[in-house]
């Protein structure tokens, strides 16, 4: 049995936990549970990126989506009022058209990717290569201005920030014509 | 042996289009906007797995999904100052009710 290594039974763990998550989370009808859901996903996607090696990413999608977007989301849920405990009505035949599309949508798409002969890497050369990744390096990634290297994507990414954080005020401050 | 490709893009795409049915079949703004989220890691999953498997010499998926993470961050911000607002206004978060730009 060479296929049950580590990596792999780690890898179907990982990908099982996701999966069902995903759809507790997408079935559910009370909100503040689905977040929840949404969060033991993400932690699920993060454990992904490690098993491929990319720490930084991993660190990266636990600090911004579990730290940052999901608290978001359940002080939202939070400030509603009866959200968290109220249950959603979702009609029958909705939900069966939406089974209907994703099913086709799903269908399509694993054709699409088993016909498909994807060229990969030599696996062993590609493991060398990114268990030997290191900060300096992203960093170089980020901050270079030749080919493969990324400053003007980083700081339009900057420049969203500052919009976005603009926007935000600007959207959800009172108007004074309302208190009145 | 490892995982071939193969499995991580099956993975991916089972992620991908649980998240569309969810944003069929939801009603509230906030659960939408969770499915929109399952949507986003579905493609960075796609976008890292591309990278280690197929070009491990250059990081260009693992740049990309780091900045997915980033657009994502503040998309959910902005939505849900803007969801935040629409309760004000209309005292629930129902797509349904929410089928006029003005008055």
């Amino acid at each position: 049995m060479e296929f049950l290594t580590a990596s792999n039974i780690i890898f179907v763990i990982l990908s099982v936990t996701i999966l069902f998550f995903g759809v507790m989370m997408v079935t559910e009808t009370k909100i503040l549970r689905s977040a929840t859901y949404l969060f033991f996903v993400l932690f699920g996607v993060a454990g992904l990126y490690l098993q491929m090696n990319y720490e930084f990413l991993a660190a990266v999608q636990l600090s911004v989506y579990a730290g940052g977007i999901v608290v978001l989301f359940i002080f939202a849920i939070l400030l509603i009022k009866n959200l968290g405990e109220e249950k959603e009505k979702n009609s029958k035949q909705k939900s069966i058209m939406g089974a209907i599309a994703a099913f086709s949508g799903l269908a399509l798409c694993l054709i699409t990717i088993f016909k498909y002969k994807f060229v990969t890497a030599d696996f062993s050369r590609a493991t060398e290569i990114t268990s030997n990744l290191n900060m300096q390096q992203i960093g170089n990634t980020l901050m270079g201005t030749e080919k493969y290297q990324y400053l003007l994507p980083f700081e339009a990414s900057s420049i969203l920030l500052l919009a976005c954080i603009i926007g935000g005020l600007v959207v959800a401050q009172i108007n004074k014509e309302d208190r009145k | 042996m490892s995982m071939p490709l193969e499995c991580y893009l099956v993975v991916s795409t089972l992620l991908f289009f649980i998240g569309v049915y969810g944003f069929i079949v939801r009603k509230s703004l906030i659960s939408i906007l969770m499915s929109i989220e399952l949507i986003l890691n579905a493609v960075n999953i796609n976008f890292v797995a591309f990278n280690r498997f197929l070009y491990p010499d250059q990081l260009e998926g693992f740049i990309y999904s780091l900045f997915v993470i980033v657009i994502a961050a503040a998309e959910t911000a902005v939505a849900i100052s803007i969801i935040i607002n629409v309760y004000r206004a209309k005292k629930n978060i129902d797509v349904k009710s929410i089928n006029q730009l003005k008055n």
